[in-house]
């Protein structure tokens, strides 16, 4: 290290310094890059062999009789039969829960954005957020008891299952469209109180006006986090092989709990030689049933996107 | 420790963006270079190529050659993590780790870099490094306490040396005294003045007076517009660039025309 | 943001109460009192949802022995409803625990991949991918797991059974057809890794890029640079974003129900059939059939449930909303 050093020596001395990478700290870097990556990876495992097996199974079993006949009087290996009562069921509890969930929700999300101050607000969004955990079966009992109250033991129709899923939905809505409110810029409401519109006019005209791209989006996404839930509409709904449109009345099939079912029934029993048996049609039945689920699912999450993008406004 | 800095000829771009062009300059050992300049004429990106800081913006490149003693910064085998512990940088604003104390904050490099220090010796690199940065007295009492707890001055003192801790041949100074108070600013060009008996410095400033304060020679950096690259347009020593500049445009902002 | 009400004026006290700024008449005002109902409504309902589980539960816990062992299925004679419940509780435990350990590690290096060493403009659609786990429906998780995860597992666990038995979770009979609490705790897993790493992912998004400089300029290598700066901010987020995936795993129904051999017992052998049971699965598999006292006594057993994911979900919000804080005071 003396002053005196020639020129070479201080270039090689620096050259030493600058590239001797301590291969143990790379080599730590470079493995906790990789085992990054693998994670990442790792999680696209079941992604990729979860969809690939229901498409690979589903595919071939839905038709479009599979879609439009329900499985009144069907039995044992008949492989006749198909998920229109379940698709519908799943469509009109889910549009009802749609119906108690987002009117609360976008109220409730407004008063937190709009009016919410003091414990009363804090309260809420805490225990929005706490809601959001509700275990889906813990749902199931509470409507089911709730509704046992004015019905009676044994009480089971659409609408039980519809409050079951508003008590997941409701938390979910309120949060997103919070959010979605949060957005809309504090000068358009100004400009609106300025013109004399009272604050209700000005939260309907301009604000849910302005938000209502991300409320629809909202909306679709929080519909599509329940329409496949299973364990509650199990519990509150009952299971049905015919076609029940009424949800105040009598039992209904709903897609999730008709995977479950058919699941669970397993193999049919066929005799040597019996026309029109198939062993595992059950099994194929759920494929198909899981195939148009997730077909539904996804297009409810694509939809949500793209909604989103397409109309929002340009306010930023 | 301290070295020279020889750059020939370095574009900068991010993206398809020249961001700044051309410029060829040396850094003499043991002394202050300040780079002054309107905002935006990419003097703080240019001071970022010096320790290859502006990779971690995604999309930046470099052409040219920046070499430290010789050695091409830019170089196949070096290795920027190597380039970064010998040319240490501070920043505009101070940022001590949060979560660590004063004693493990001055730690934080050498502990990166050299996993087993004996306790003595981490204790004397403490008072040594906080020592170097003027700040060993005020904070002597609370070496466990955080970080986050002192002044700004403070804090950016103990940037410092957390950052000459490691032992660097250069340290960077990217406007380290713009979120500071006066009497804050001043110790801090106290300490730069001490700083340079060890190490080559160069620091950034928008701050003309503190330029004239501190360095020993200054470079001019300029752009011609918005969207066009930045320049380096003169760089001389401190007493020519403020009383004789050889450009109008430089002379222009040093005598507060524009900037 | 916040308008604050002003200080009282010096002037006489005014009878009318004023809640906020602007003068409000008519329907402004209705429809003021219509959002904070809506408020209100919410916490009635968390209150109604523990109230009417509570009336319903209430019948089982305050029958006898006997008449519990009469009515509801499974019922072990001459135990207390706690020692009823005890095993459940304990099953649900051990599921969402071994869940939440092999997925918690998972999440955050996918959170840190997304974050911090994905191509940036992969990082948004790599994103979306991860979401996509949570999109899928809990039962066609269940029949994959049967169908796909099981047959693949088990060879797996026969070799964890082989070589680590002394173990205790891995010792016992491996079953052969691997519906097993530990396959269970892995289709658990997957299903609150979304959950996890987005939480994950938004805390180590917000890493001063100050703290971040701060430890490269030092000379860190990307790794060592997240371990300085990085993971101590996120530390408190990734915390609570597992509590959230604990009380989800705590809560799921179906894969459980359609992929578990059950069992009653307190057993960690996780890979030994008939060991176990969740709550939730076993209230929807006795749940359609019961009647009677078994129907109060399925119900308290989801009461209890919701006390326990309750308890982990306000511990996971506290903790989001005290970091909250802590940041803005900063």
């Amino acid at each position: 290290m003396s002053a005196d050093t020639s020129t070479l020596d201080a270039t090689e001395r620096t050259r030493a310094l600058l590239t001797t990478a301590e291969p143990r700290r790379r080599r730590t870097d470079r493995i906790m890059a990789a085992l990054i990556w693998f994670a990442f990876l790792l999680a696209m495992v079941p992604l990729v062999s979860l969809l690939w097996t229901v498409l690979f199974n589903g595919a071939g079993r839905v038709t479009i009789d599979f879609l439009s006949y329900s499985m009144r009087g069907i039995f044992g290996g008949d492989p006749g039969g198909g998920i229109y009562h379940a698709v519908m069921g799943t469509l009109i509890i889910t549009g009802c829960a749609t119906l108690i969930s987002v009117p609360i929700g976008i109220l409730v999300a407004i008063y937190l954005v709009e009016y919410g101050r003091g414990p009363l607000a804090r309260a809420v969004t805490f225990f929005v957020d706490v809601m959001t955990g509700i275990p889906s079966i813990v749902a199931g009992l509470f409507a089911v008891s709730l509704f046992t109250i004015f019905f009676g033991a044994g009480a089971r129709f659409g609408i039980i299952g519809a409050v079951a899923l508003s008590v997941l939905m409701i938390p979910v809505v309120v949060r997103s469209c919070e959010e979605m409110l949060k957005l809309v810029p504090n000068e358009l409401r100004e400009a609106s109180y300025a013109l004399g519109v009272p604050k209700w006019l000005t939260i309907i005209r301009v604000v849910l006006r302005t938000a209502v791209a991300g409320l629809t989006t909202s909306v679709l996404l929080a519909i599509a986090r329940v329409i496949g839930e299973t364990a509650p509409l199990l519990v509150a709904v009952g299971v049905t092989d015919s076609i029940n449109f009424d949800p105040s009345e009598g039992r209904m099939m709903t897609l999730p709990v008709f995977i479950y079912r058919q699941y669970s029934q397993g193999l049919a029993t066929c005799r040597e030689g019996q026309a029109n048996c198939v062993a595992d049609i059950a099994i194929q039945n759920a494929w198909g049933a899981a195939l148009t689920l997730i077909v539904i699912v996804m297009l409810l999450n694509v939809a949500g996107r793209l909604v989103n993008r397409w109309f929002a406004p340009k306010t930023r | 420790m301290a070295q020279r800095i020889d750059v020939k000829d370095v574009n900068i771009y991010y993206g398809d963006f020249r961001a700044v062009e051309g410029v060829s300059m040396t850094v003499d050992p043991k002394s202050v270079t300040a780079f002054i300049g309107p905002s935006g004429c990419g003097k703080s990106t240019f001071l970022r190529t010096l320790n290859r800081m502006h990779e971690v913006i995604p999309g930046a490149y470099v052409e040219g050659k920046v070499e430290l003693e010789g050695v091409d910064l830019y170089g196949v085998d070096v290795d920027p993590v190597a380039v970064r512990r010998n040319i240490g940088m501070v920043f505009q604003r101070p940022n001590p780790f949060p979560t660590m104390s004063i004693k493990d904050n001055v730690l934080a490099g050498v502990k990166l870099n050299n996993r087993k220090i004996s306790k003595s010796d981490a204790e004397d690199l403490v008072e040594s490094s906080l020592r170097g940065a003027n700040l060993w007295n005020e904070v002597k009492d609370r070496l466990d306490r955080p970080g986050s707890g002192l002044s700004g001055g403070q804090q950016q003192r103990l940037c410092i040396a957390r950052a000459i801790a490691v032992k660097p041949q250069v340290v960077l100074m990217d406007e380290p005294c713009s979120a500071l108070d006066p009497i804050s600013t001043l110790a801090i060009e106290d300490l730069i003045q001490e700083l340079k008996k060890d190490y080559t410095i160069v620091i950034v400033t928008h701050n003309m007076q503190q330029a004239a304060r501190v360095s020993d020679r200054t470079a001019f950096f300029n752009i011609a517009g918005t969207g066009k690259p930045g320049r380096l347009i003169e760089m001389n020593d401190t007493a020519t660039i403020f009383s004789s500049p050889a450009e109008k445009a430089t002379e222009d902002y040093v005598s507060g025309r524009f900037g | 943001m916040t308008t604050t009400d002003s200080p009282p004026a010096p002037v006489a006290p005014v009878r009318r109460r004023r809640s906020s700024g602007d003068t409000e008449r008519g329907f402004s005002r209705t429809f003021r009192w219509i959002a904070t109902g809506s408020g209100a409504l919410i916490l009635a309902t968390l209150a109604a949802v523990a109230l009417f589980l509570i009336v319903r539960a209430w019948p089982a816990m305050t029958a006898s022995e006997a008449e519990l062992a009469d009515a509801v299925p499974r019922y072990p004679d001459d135990t207390s409803f706690l020692a009823y419940v005890g095993p459940l509780v304990f099953g649900t435990l051990l599921a969402a625990v071994l869940a939440l350990l092999m997925a918690t590690p998972v999440a955050m290096g996918i959170a840190l991949f997304i974050s911090h060493y994905a191509p940036r403009r992969l990082a948004q659609i790599l994103g979306y991918l991860v979401d996509l786990l949570a999109a899928i429906p809990s039962v066609v998780y269940g029949l994959w797991g049967v169908a796909v995860l099981a047959p693949a597992v088990a060879p797996v666990w026969t070799w964890l059974n082989e070589w680590f038995g002394w173990f205790p979770l891995f010792a016992g009979n491996v079953s052969p057809t691997a519906r097993t609490l530990a396959t269970v705790s892995v289709v658990l897993a997957v299903m609150i890794l979304p959950i996890i790493t987005a939480v994950s992912r938004e805390v180590f998004l917000q890493t001063p890029k100050l703290h971040e400089e701060a430890a490269l300029a030092l000379g860190a290598t990307r790794w060592e640079m997240v371990r300085t700066a990085v993971l101590p901010f996120g530390q408190s987020g990734v915390i609570s974003a597992a509590m959230l995936g604990l009380g989800r795993a705590l809560g799921e129904t179906m894969a459980v129900l359609m992929i578990l051999s059950p069992g009653f017992l307190y057993s960690f052998k996780i890979l030994q059939a008939a060991q176990q049971q969740t709550i939730a699965a076993y209230i929807a598999l006795d749940f359609p059939e019961a009647s009677g006292l078994a129907v109060n006594a399925l119900i308290a057993t989801g009461l209890a449930l919701f006390v326990i994911t309750l308890a982990v979900n306000m511990a996971a919000r506290a903790i989001v909303a005290r970091r909250k804080d802590f940041s803005g005071a900063n």
